[in-house]
């Protein structure tokens, strides 16, 4: 008789099913289904993302999942990106690391987001991992060149580093030039954070050169036109290009030894950087324009009539990014021309101007969403917008699941009616039924959150600046909104009320940022005391909240869930309910 | 809608909307509600006492916070330009706008809510993080700007600006301005730079644009390095002395790597020349800083050619 009934199965069988099931939310599932199932995934789990690296410890990582090759970690809040997190705050991987180094030998990949890692996380990752192949470090910093360096020298199968907008010390050291000539097999590399000391050409010439299979490249800034036109030329394949610093008068030469590089480039499906560049040598790429799938102009300070001659090249576009120099006009002919679009960002060029730089008003974003059917993603900064607008777009795009408005101006109104835009984005939220991310902004009153506390129910990340009249409005949200995951929160009037009311509620997202709110440390101390698994800190810097009048409420909170306790690299200006100094920070 | 912020089983909910989500919650709020009935046991509960009936746009609850910082509890409006009829004048001085006023109002009064200036704001009008967008687009931003100017004071021949020209046109959208560019480096909006202190493994950054002389920045930075963070009610009695940090008597002195690499003593050039080639700041030991060169005379130079 066979000893397990209910599971017919062998275990080899059921794993190689597994193997089939990558998505970490599925995964989730079927470990979930009985012990025998649970038992047989997380052997066979390779593949982690831990959104909140303080949410759960190494260890208790390390211990469920034994076999892992890929991870994942994100570690400071979203809001530290707008300068609202001070530095010192936390986020470390080299525990991590450590951890690792001796649980996961074959460990391969590695993606940090808005983490601190230093030169010995770098030096720790390349010795201790044979066959190291994917170094992700997005927004992060604390290290330099020599620990890039590191990792060049030791790494043989790297097949991706990419150090997108992170902060990298200049420690003189050629980093470059670690690689060894024998190291052939870069497929994707991004230093277009670096600056000009930090990159050697020449190095970058042959190392380019020599990795047959590189797809992606993403320069630094300082590399002139015609080296520009050299490396393409060296890499005919690539699929990804960010350009560089372009020079600042035309010369013919330069232009067709550019223009030749680029009509080369068959495979070409991507094109970021412009940096300064010059509008009379646009022309250059439009031989691969009608393949490209996504064009990054948000650096390029080019007006809107050359922009308009650019997109009406690109047919095939399904992402851009551009600064707000295109104006209206130019987002009419976008929706004319790039029927696939299905992301599109819209940077100011001078945010901190009342006055309009350009002519880039809500009818921009209204042309594309009538243009443009397969419109998902938005991230809009203009400087006025009517409810009008906000109900044309949700009715005519029901399909957003990501939008995002910043009208500059806090508390600004809707220009043709003056009222609030409570109805304009509870349309955008009651029509739009998949939304998984939403920002607001511009006057809006406790209304906007009852209506997303209603029809959000997909949402997980809900951004709010200088919004509502009361407690009442936070309430909507952590009571209707049953997807939240993560809810930042700047400049409202939301105090103790709503945040006590609605504990449990967050024990079941990943956090809650609220900064210049009105929460008393008296709540944050009563939530921490009932709630063991959330973690209540409180980022002040003028000193200890309890020294202050009890009336006073806490410049910054962030309030994460976590089975992994109270963390111990807390910096001085981080306060919790514990006075025991053994958790802080020892200098 | 009801306008009331009621716990449990009470009719609706929290008004219309949320009656969804109070039913699926139910169990939550009944933990809730526990947590309600314990603080009342707690000194506090003056302020945690969390009555039924939340009116709306109304104080929240009985918090009542002594300091200006709070006053939403009070009034639960955010500010606006009629309230503040003087501050349209603080345009000109700083080149920054003042219609953002719910932010100067609270600059103006609570030192809290611009994080990284412990002084205080000195006539800035900008809000902290807004508009939301991230550091490296900003400094790709301010370093266009500067590059662009470097072009411009180089040369001063035609040919070169052509292109840009248009561009200048375009940007003279406002009067007041000469140049798009100039006007987003004059106020120097990225005015965040790194401070690393020699023996502190934990660097600090400082907001430049918060501060419009030296003595102001020493300052902020003797309070953020030299100073523990118990120390809260403590006087600033230093604020009308010279700051040691500048003077050279101190044990550290007061650093900064510019545009071109080098580290030069702070506090020699003039100080919007300072705030637009500084990359970050060091204090650094006095006994490691008798090599540095109170003044570079060649990069003094190039500096004076460039227009401001």
């Amino acid at each position: 008789m066979p000893k397990r009934l209910a599971s017919s199965l062998s275990d080899e069988v059921l794993e190689h099913v597994f193997s089939f099931i990558q998505s970490e939310k599925d995964r989730n599932v079927v470990s979930a289904v009985c012990k025998s199932w649970y038992e047989i995934e997380r052997w066979c789990r390779r593949k982690i993302f831990v959104g909140n690296c303080y949410a759960v410890s190494p260890e208790m990582v390390i211990r469920r999942f034994p076999q892992v090759r890929s991870i994942e970690l994100k570690g400071k809040p979203h809001f530290t990106d707008f300068n609202l997190v001070p530095d010192g705050w936390g986020g470390y991987v080299l525990p991590w690391i450590t951890e690792m180094a001796g649980a996961y030998p074959w460990l391969d990949e590695i993606r940090l987001k808005r983490m601190v890692v230093t030169d010995e996380s770098l030096e720790l990752i390349a010795k201790s991992f044979k066959d190291f192949k994917v170094l992700v470090l997005a927004s992060c910093e604390g290290f330099s060149t020599d620990g890039l360096a590191a990792i060049a020298a030791s790494c043989k199968n790297l097949r991706e580093l990419d150090l997108r907008e992170s902060e990298v010390d200049d420690s003189s050291v050629h980093w470059l030039s670690h690689f060894p000539e024998t190291y052939t097999s870069m497929v994707s590399l991004n230093i277009s954070c670096l600056g000009s000391g930090e990159v050697s050409f020449s190095a970058l010439e042959r190392l380019v050169s020599r990795c047959p299979n590189l797809r992606s490249l993403k320069l630094n800034r300082a590399v002139p036109l015609d080296k520009t036109a050299n490396i393409l030329r060296l890499a005919p394949q690539l699929v990804e290009f960010s350009a560089c610093t372009y020079s600042a008068e035309l010369r013919s030469d330069v232009f067709s030894n550019l223009a030749g590089a680029f009509s080369n480039c068959k495979e070409l499906r991507s094109l970021s950087g412009f940096w300064d560049v010059v509008p009379d040598y646009l022309p250059a790429i439009y031989s691969v324009c009608s393949r490209l799938t996504s064009l990054n102009l948000s650096y390029a300070t080019i007006l809107s009539p050359d922009l308009i001659k650019l997109v009406s090249h690109c047919p095939s576009l399904q992402r851009l990014l551009v600064l707000d120099y295109i104006e209206d006009s130019g987002l009419e002919a976008l929706a004319s021309n790039c029927k696939d679009l299905q992301e599109l960002r819209v940077f100011p060029s001078d945010p901190f101007d009342a006055e309009p730089n350009a002519s880039l008003t809500e009818q921009g974003l209204v042309a594309v969403s009538l243009g443009c059917p397969k419109l998902q993603s938005v991230l809009y900064f203009c400087r006025r917008m009517s409810n009008a607008a906000l109900v044309t777009i949700a009715q005519n795009r029901p399909n957003l699941n990501r939008f995002r408005l910043c009208i500059i101006e806090p508390n600004t109104a809707d220009y043709l009616t003056g009222e609030p835009f409570d109805v304009g984005f509870g349309a955008i939220v009651e029509h739009c039924k998949a939304l998984i991310r939403l920002s607001l902004s511009g006057l809006l009153t406790d209304c906007v959150f009852e209506y997303i506390g209603k029809y959000a129910k997909k949402l997980e990340m809900l951004s709010v600046a200088f919004a509502g009249d009361s407690d009442l409005g936070l309430h909507h949200v952590l009571s209707g909104c049953e997807s939240l995951r993560k809810l930042e929160i700047r400049d409202c009037p939301f105090g103790d009320k709503a945040l006590l009311t609605n504990a449990a509620k967050l024990e079941t997202m990943q956090s809650l940022w609220m900064s210049s709110c009105s929460v008393s440390f008296e709540a944050c101390k009563l939530l921490s005391q009932k709630m063991p698994r959330l973690n209540v800190e409180v980022i002040d810097e003028r000193g200890p909240p309890d020294s202050r009048p009890e009336n006073c409420t806490v410049d910054k909170l962030y309030i994460y869930r976590s089975v992994a306790g109270p963390r111990f690299d807390m910096p001085p200006f981080v306060w919790t309910k514990d006075e025991d100094l053994a958790l802080r920070l020892s200098p | 809608m009801e306008g009331e912020l009621v716990l449990l089983g009470g009719g609706g909910g929290g008004g219309g909307g949320g009656s969804s989500g109070v039913s699926t919650n139910e169990s939550a709020v009944l933990s809730n509600v526990e947590v309600v009935s314990e603080a009342c046991s707690y000194p506090a509960e003056s302020e945690l006492e969390l009555g039924l009936g939340l009116s709306l746009g109304g104080a929240t609850g009985k918090t009542k916070p002594a300091t200006a910082t709070s006053s939403w509890g009070e009034c639960g409006r955010i500010l606006t330009a009629k309230d503040f009829p003087s501050v349209v004048s603080h345009r000109t001085k700083n080149g920054g706008p003042s219609v953002s006023v719910s932010g100067t109002k609270r600059a103006a009064e609570s030192v809290s809510h611009e994080g990284g200036s412990p002084t205080g704001i000195s006539g800035s009008s900008q809000v902290v993080g807004w508009p939301p967008i991230r550091a490296y687009r900003m400094n790709s931003l301010v370093n266009q700007a500067k590059s662009q100017r470097a072009d411009e004071g180089d040369s001063g021949i035609g040919e070169k600006d052509k292109p840009k020209d248009a561009l200048k046109k375009k940007l003279n959208y406002n009067g007041n301005k000469i140049s798009s560019t100039t006007t987003v480096n004059e106020k120097g909006h990225l005015g965040f730079v790194k401070v690393n202190m020699d023996g502190i493994p934990i660097g600090r950054k400082v907001d430049l644009n918060a501060h419009s002389c030296y003595q102001s920045l020493a300052q902020a930075l003797e309070d953020m390095f030299l100073r523990s963070t118990n120390s809260v009610g403590a006087e600033k009695e230093q604020l009308t002395k010279a700051s040691k940090l500048l003077d050279g008597s101190f044990e550290f002195v007061l650093t900064y790597e510019d545009k071109e690499g080098d580290w030069m003593l702070v506090g020699d050039v003039p100080w919007r020349m300072f705030v637009s080639s500084v990359r970050r700041l060091r204090i650094m030991r006095t006994s490691e800083a008798n090599g540095l060169a109170p003044r570079f005379h060649d990069s003094n130079e190039r500096q004076r050619s460039k227009p401001i």
